[in-house]
C-alpha cells in the first residue's frame, strides 16, 4: 500500500476533484483533494506528495501564485489543468516550474501518460549514456545518431536541441526553455530559430517529415519528444 | 574624457528621421548644370527612359526641350501630362499642372527647370513649391537647375558674369535632393553654341559673347563641381553619422549672424551660409530690434532678409535692445554660440564715439571666448547709402511744423518777458521748451528745436540785436553752453521716452500673452476655450479671426468654428485647409496662395497639427518682427492648448475602454469556466470508463459517440467565446513564428474524427520557410473551413488544403470537389448567423464569420468561389513577414 504514489488535487470545482480522484484512486494513486490554493500549499507541505495537480483558474490566490509559493520549498512534479487559448498562462505555468500541462476537457488516458513521465522523471536518472525511441538511436558519448541503423550528420545546433529534446522526452519544453538552452539567453524571442532547426531535425530524423511522430508540436507553447 | 567616437544620440536621432521622412516623402532628384545647353533635360529624359524600361511608372509632368530634335526624340513614348493653359491679359501662358499631377500620382514625375516662376494666380509663385508638393505626396522627381539658380551661389554667379540673377530657390529644397552633375567641357559647350545647339532667348543673344567666355565658364563649371562634391561630402557625413563608423562629428560650432536693415545683410547671410556649411555648424540669425519703430522700407527689407536667412536654414532670433552690441552677446551666449558673422562697416560714424566705441569695437572687446568674423559687405552698398537705424534726417514735415510753432510763441512770449528780466533768464524758458517738446517728439525734431531755439535766442535777445553777431566772450560762452545743454538734455528726454515706449510695448505683449495663457487656463471647456482664442487673438493684432478645427473629412480636412468673428469664403476656406495640410503659413504675405485676403496659420502641436488660425488685418502692411514673434507665441500656446485638450478626451477614452476590456475579459473567462467544467467532467468520465475495461463492443461504441459529442460541444463553446470577443472589439493577436505544417496538424487533431471519412491532401511547399502569425487564430480559421466542408459536403469528398507566397502575402486555400457554394451573393455567407438556404443540420451560421474576423484581425482578407471543375474554394490571404536571417554556423 505505501509505494502507491500520493497526488494531490487543487481544484476549486467539486465535480473534477470527485471524478480525479475516482479515476486515479482507480489507476493505483493515493489521492488528497484541496479546494484551493492556500490550502492546496498547507497539504502538500503535511503530505509531500509525490505530484500535484494544480487547476490555473483558482478562486484565492491564483494557480500561478501557488505554483510560485510551491517551488520555493517543494521540487514535486506539477502539471496543470488549463483551458484553451491561454497558451500564455500554460508558458508561464512552465517557465515557472511547472512540469507539463493537460488542457481542459482532457482526456483522462492523456493526463495518466503524463503523470507517469513527470513520476519517472522525478524519480528516475537522466545520465544515461544512450537514447532510443521508434527506429532513432542516440549514443550521448560518442555523439553519434542513427536513424534505422543509418548513421546521420547532424550540425552541432541539431544535435544540442536533439540532445535537449530527448533527455526531457515526454516532458513539454517551452520555446524559451529551448532557445535559452540551445541558443543562450539572448535569443529567448527568437522563436524562428527554432522553427527553422526543427524542421531540418524532422526532415533528418522523421520517417515521414510532415507527419512528425518524434518531435511533436505544442501549439504556442512548446515541443515535446514522445515518449 | 568623453568618448569622442560615440555617435552623438541626437545625431543619430537627427539621421534616423531623415531616413524616415525620406522613405515616406518622394525622393528628388536634380539634374545640375553649370548653365544652360550643357544638356541637362536630355540626361534627366535619359534616366527616365531607365526607370521606364524597368517597370516603373513614370509621367512627364513638364518638359522644355526648346525645339531640340535629339530631345523631342528622345521623350517620345513616355507618357506626358497635359499642360495647364493660362489666359494672362491676353498672352497664352502655358503651365506645369500640378492638381492633375496630384491626381494621377505616378511613381516618378518629370518636371523641368526647378527655379522657373510661375505664371501669376497659380496655386505656388514659384515652381519649386509645386515639386515639393509632389515630394510630399510621396511621389518621385526628376528635375534640372543651372548652378545660378541655388541661393546661396546666386551671387558668387553674379559676380563672375556680371548677370543679376532673380530666380533662385532656397538651399533648404535642395537638402535632401540627390544631385546628378551634367558636366561639359566649355570648349565644348561653345562648339555647341556656335553649332546652333543651344537655345538662348533673342534678348540674351547680345550677351552671348559676354557670357559665354570660356573663362566664365570654367568659372561656373567649377562652382557647379564644387556645389556637387560639398553635397557629396554632406551626404557621406549623414552615413556615417547613421552607422557609427569612427569619422568626424558635428563640429560643435554655432554660428551667429547679426542682421539689419542694411542692404548689405544679405550678403552677409549667404556667406555665414557658406561657412556654416563647410564647418557642419548650425546657424543663428539675430536681429536686434532697436527702441525706434522702422520706416516701412526698412521693415520691408528686413522681413526679406529674415526670410532668406530661414529658407538658407538659419534659426531666426529677434530681441529688443537699444544698444546692439549688448543683444547680439546676450543671444550668442544664450546660444552657446562659438563664432559671431558682422558686416565690416562701410564708413566712419562720428556719433558711435560717444556710445563707447564703435560697434566692431566694442563687439570684438566684449565677446570674450567668441570668435568674430568681420565680413567685407558686398554688392549693392556702394548703389545704395547706408541707412541710418533711426530716422535721423527723415523728415516729417508735421512734427517739425509744430516745432517751428511752439518756439514761435515761445520766442513771442519772450519778447513780454523781455522787459522784465535779462537775457540769460531768456534761454530758460528756451531751454524749458526743448525739454518739454522732448517728452512728446523724437530726436530729430529736439535737435531742430535746440538749434533753433539757439539761434533765435542769438538773434532776438543776445545783444547786439537782430543779428547773429556775438560780440563778447561770455555771451559766446553762454550761447554754446546754450546750445549744448538744450541738446544733450533734448536728446537724454528722448530716450528715456523712447525707452519707455520700447518697455510698454514689451510689457503689453507679455500681458496680453499672459492673459492669452491665464483665460485659457480657466476655460472650463472646449467651447469657451476657443471662444477666448478668437477673441484674444482679435483684440490683440487687430484682426478679424476664424478658427478652423480638424475633422475626419478628407476632402474638407478642417471646418470653421462657429464663434469665429471672421467668416471663411470657400476659398479661403480652401486656403485654410491647405495649410493645415501642409503645416504651412498660407495666404497674403506668404508664399502659399498668397491671392488670400487672409494669413492662414497651423496650429502646429509636436506632429499634430491642431487646426488653423486665419486672421484678416485691417491694413495691409506686414506686421513688425516683434509682432510676429507675438503672434508665434500665441500660435504655440494656442496649440498646446488643444492638443492638451485631444490628450484628455483620447485618455478618457482609452480609460473606458480599458475598463470595458477589463469587465469583459471578466465576464468571458467566468463563462468560459463554467461552460467547460461541465464538459470536462462528461469528458472524464467517458475516459474512466474506458479504462475501467470489460465493455461490450456496443457500450464502447456509445463511449464513442460521447467523446464525439463533447468535443463538438467544446468546439462550439470556443467558437460562440471567439465570437462575442470577436464582437467586443477586444481581439488581440499575439504573432510568432509558426510551422505551418505544425497548424495544420493541430487543426485537424482539434476536428477529432470530423473528417475520418473525407479524403484529406495537405500541401505544402517544402521549402516553405516559418510564417509569422496568430497561431490560435489561424488554427481557428483552419478547424472552421475544414469544419465548414465536413457540415456542407458528403463523406467521401476530396478536400485538399495548400499554400503558397505571393509578393508579400500567404495563401492558404481550402477546396473541395463537392456540389460547391450556392448561389448568390458569396460575400453575404461571411456575414453572422448567414446559413445557406438548403444548409444541412450541423451548422450554426458562426464559422464562417470567425473565419472572416481572423483572418482581418492578423491584417488579411478571406474570399470563397467555385471552382472552374466543381466545388468550392476558400482562400485567406495573410501578410508575409519576411524572415530574419539566421546565424551561420559550421557542421
Amino acid at each position: 500500500m505505501n509505494n502507491q504514489p500520493l497526488v494531490l488535487i487543487v481544484d476549486d470545482e467539486t465535480q473534477i476533484r470527485r471524478l480525479l480522484t475516482i479515476t486515479l484512486e482507480a489507476s493505483g494513486y493515493w489521492v488528497l483533494a484541496a479546494t484551493n490554493g492556500q490550502e492546496g500549499l498547507v497539504l502538500a507541505a503535511q503530505h509531500k506528495p509525490a505530484l500535484i495537480i494544480l487547476d490555473l483558474g483558482l478562486p484565492d490566490v491564483s494557480g500561478q501564485e501557488t505554483l510560485k509559493r510551491l517551488r520555493e520549498w517543494s521540487q514535486a512534479p506539477v502539471i496543470i489543468l488549463s483551458v484553451q487559448n491561454d497558451e500564455k498562462g500554460k508558458v508561464a505555468a512552465l517557465d515557472a516550474g511547472a512540469d507539463d500541462y493537460v488542457t481542459k476537457p482532457f482526456n483522462t488516458d492523456e493526463l495518466l501518460a503524463r503523470m507517469r513521465v513527470a513520476l519517472r522523471r522525478s524519480t528516475g536518472k537522466d545520465d544515461e549514456s544512450a537514447f532510443q525511441a521508434k527506429n532513432l538511436v542516440i549514443d550521448f558519448s560518442s555523439r553519434r545518431v542513427t536513424v534505422s541503423g543509418k548513421e546521420i550528420k547532424l550540425s552541432k545546433t541539431e544535435y544540442e536541441l536533439l540532445r535537449l529534446l530527448t533527455r526531457h522526452a515526454g516532458k513539454v519544453l517551452t520555446h524559451g526553455q529551448i532557445l535559452r538552452e540551445v541558443w543562450g539567453p539572448n535569443h529567448e524571442n527568437d522563436t524562428h530559430y527554432l522553427r527553422v532547426y526543427v524542421a531540418h531535425l524532422r526532415e533528418k530524423i522523421e520517417v515521414d517529415p510532415q507527419n512528425p511522430e518524434l518531435i511533436l508540436t505544442d501549439l504556442g507553447v512548446g515541443y515535446r519528444f514522445s515518449a | 574624457m568623453p568618448d569622442d567616437t560615440r555617435p552623438n544620440p541626437d545625431a543619430l536621432l537627427a539621421a534616423l528621421k531623415r531616413d524616415e521622412a525620406r522613405r515616406q516623402r518622394g525622393r528628388l532628384k536634380v539634374f545640375l548644370g553649370m548653365c544652360a545647353g550643357v544638356g541637362k533635360t536630355y540626361a534627366m529624359l535619359e534616366a527616365a527612359r531607365r526607370e521606364f524600361a524597368a517597370g516603373r511608372d513614370v509621367v512627364i509632368g513638364y518638359l522644355e526641350t526648346h525645339g531640340r530634335k535629339e530631345t523631342d526624340a528622345l521623350a517620345e513614348g513616355l507618357p506626358a501630362l497635359p499642360r495647364r493653359l493660362i489666359d494672362h491679359r491676353g498672352i497664352q501662358l502655358s503651365e506645369f499642372d500640378l492638381d492633375a499631377a496630384l491626381t494621377r500620382k505616378p511613381r516618378l514625375i518629370l518636371v523641368d527647370e526647378f527655379a522657373h516662376t510661375n505664371a501669376p494666380e497659380s496655386r505656388h509663385p514659384k515652381r519649386y513649391q509645386d515639386v515639393l508638393e509632389l515630394l510630399d505626396a510621396g511621389i518621385d522627381v526628376f528635375t534640372t537647375l543651372n548652378i545660378q539658380h541655388i541661393e546661396s551661389r546666386a551671387e558668387a554667379v553674379g559676380q563672375i558674369t556680371g548677370v543679376t540673377i532673380s530666380e533662385t530657390v532656397p538651399d533648404t529644397t535642395l537638402a535632401a535632393a540627390e544631385f546628378e552633375l551634367v558636366d561639359l567641357p566649355p570648349e565644348e559647350l561653345r562648339a555647341r553654341l556656335a553649332a546652333g545647339k543651344v537655345y538662348l532667348p533673342e534678348r540674351a543673344a547680345t550677351a552671348q559673347d559676354n557670357f559665354f567666355r570660356v573663362g566664365n565658364l570654367s568659372a561656373l563649371r567649377e562652382l557647379a563641381l564644387r556645389f556637387t562634391a560639398e553635397h557629396v561630402g554632406q551626404d557621406v557625413l549623414a552615413a556615417r553619422q547613421a552607422h557609427g563608423a569612427g569619422a568626424p562629428w558635428k563640429s560643435g560650432q554655432r554660428l551667429l549672424v547679426a542682421v539689419s536693415t542694411s542692404p548689405t545683410s544679405a550678403s552677409l547671410i549667404r556667406w555665414t551660409r557658406r561657412l556654416a556649411g563647410e564647418l557642419h555648424a548650425t546657424w543663428t540669425a539675430v536681429y536686434v530690434e532697436p527702441l525706434k519703430p522702422l520706416s516701412n522700407e526698412d521693415q520691408a527689407r528686413l522681413a526679406r532678409h529674415l526670410a532668406l536667412a530661414r529658407e538658407l536654414g538659419a534659426e531666426i532670433i529677434t530681441t529688443t535692445d537699444d544698444d546692439a552690441v549688448h543683444g547680439i552677446l546676450r543671444i550668442a551666449r544664450e546660444q552657446n554660440v562659438t563664432q559671431i558673422v558682422i558686416g565690416k562697416p562701410a564708413g566712419w560714424r562720428v556719433i558711435e564715439l560717444f556710445h563707447g566705441g564703435s560697434v566692431l569695437n566694442r563687439l570684438i572687446n566684449e565677446s570674450g571666448q567668441i570668435d568674430v568674423h568681420v565680413v567685407r559687405a558686398e554688392g549693392k552698398t556702394i548703389s545704395t547709402p547706408p541707412v541710418r537705424p533711426d530716422n535721423f534726417w527723415k523728415i516729417d514735415f508735421n512734427v517739425y511744423g509744430w516745432i517751428t510753432v511752439v518756439v514761435a510763441l515761445v520766442t513771442g512770449l519772450n519778447a513780454l518777458l523781455d522787459q522784465y528780466v535779462g537775457f540769460y533768464a531768456l534761454a530758460l524758458t528756451y531751454l524749458l521748451a526743448v525739454v518739454v517738446s522732448a517728452l512728446f517728439v523724437g530726436r530729430g525734431p529736439v535737435f531742430y528745436a535746440a538749434t533753433l531755439s539757439a539761434l533765435l535766442w542769438d538773434f532776438f535777445f543776445l545783444p547786439p540785436r537782430y543779428n547773429f553777431y556775438i560780440t563778447s566772450f561770455q555771451d559766446g560762452m553762454m550761447f554754446t553752453m546754450y546750445f549744448v545743454v538744450a541738446l544733450v538734455l533734448g536728446q537724454l528726454t528722448a530716450r528715456i521716452r523712447a525707452q519707455q515706449i520700447a518697455e510698454r510695448l514689451r510689457e503689453q505683449r507679455a500681458t496680453s500673452l499672459y492673459l492669452l495663457t491665464r483665460e485659457l487656463a480657466e476655460s472650463p471647456d472646449l467651447a469657451q476655450l476657443l471662444a477666448v482664442v478668437v477673441q484674444q487673438v482679435g483684440k490683440t493684432f487687430g484682426a478679424e479671426t476664424a478658427l478652423s478645427l480638424p475633422t475626419e473629412n478628407e476632402v474638407a480636412p478642417v471646418t470653421p468654428y462657429f464663434a469665429s468673428t471672421w467668416t471663411l469664403s470657400d476659398k479661403e476656406q480652401t486656403i485654410a485647409a491647405w495649410a493645415f495640410q501642409h503645416r504651412q503659413a498660407a495666404g497674403r504675405g506668404t508664399d502659399n496662395l498668397p491671392a488670400g485676403d487672409g494669413l492662414h496659420l497651423p496650429l502646429l502641436a509636436g506632429t499634430r497639427t491642431a487646426g488653423v488660425l486665419s486672421l484678416r488685418f485691417r491694413d495691409n502692411s506686414p506686421l513688425p518682427p516683434a509682432q510676429r514673434d507675438l503672434l508665434d507665441a500665441f500660435l504655440r500656446q494656442v496649440a498646446l492648448v488643444l492638443d492638451r485638450e485631444r490628450l484628455r478626451d483620447a485618455e478618457t477614452q482609452a480609460r473606458l475602454s480599458a475598463e470595458s476590456e477589463r469587465m469583459g475579459t471578466t465576464l468571458l473567462n467566468s463563462v468560459s469556466h463554467e461552460l467547460r467544467t461541465p464538459l470536462a467532467a462528461i469528458s472524464s468520465v467517458s475516459s474512466g470508463l474506458r479504462a475501467a475495461g470489460e465493455l461490450n463492443p456496443a457500450q464502447r461504441m456509445l463511449l464513442t459517440e460521447l467523446d464525439e459529442a463533447t468535443r463538438r460541444l467544446n468546439r462550439l463553446v470556443q467558437n460562440l467565446l471567439d465570437l462575442s470577443r470577436m464582437q467586443s472589439g477586444h481581439l488581440r493577436t499575439n504573432d510568432d513564428w509558426h510551422d505551418l505544417r505544425d497548424l495544420v496538424n493541430a487543426a485537424l487533431q482539434n476536428l477529432g474524427h470530423g473528417l475520418d471519412e473525407y479524403k484529406v491532401k495537405i500541401e505544402i511547399p517544402n521549402h516553405l520557410p516559418p510564417v509569422k502569425l496568430d497561431a490560435f487564430l489561424t488554427e481557428q480559421i483552419l478547424v472552421n473551413l475544414f469544419g465548414n466542408v465536413a457540415v456542407h459536403t458528403p463523406p467521401g469528398t476530396n478536400v485538399t488544403f495548400s499554400a503558397k507566397t505571393e509578393n508579400d502575402r500567404l495563401v492558404l486555400e481550402v477546396r473541395d470537389d463537392g456540389t460547391g457554394l450556392p448561389a448568390g451573393d458569396v460575400s453575404k455567407m461571411f456575414n453572422r448567423f448567414q446559413r445557406g438556404p438548403e444548409a444541412p443540420a450541423g451548422g450554426t451560421g458562426i464559422g464562417l464569420s470567425l473565419v472572416k474576423g481572423f483572418a482581418e484581425a492578423q491584417g488579411g482578407s478571406v474570399s470563397a468561389e467555385n471552382q472552374p471543375g466543381g466545388g468550392a474554394r476558400f482562400t485567406i490571404k495573410l501578410p508575409l513577414v519576411k524572415l530574419p536571417p539566421l546565424p551561420k554556423e559550421k557542421e
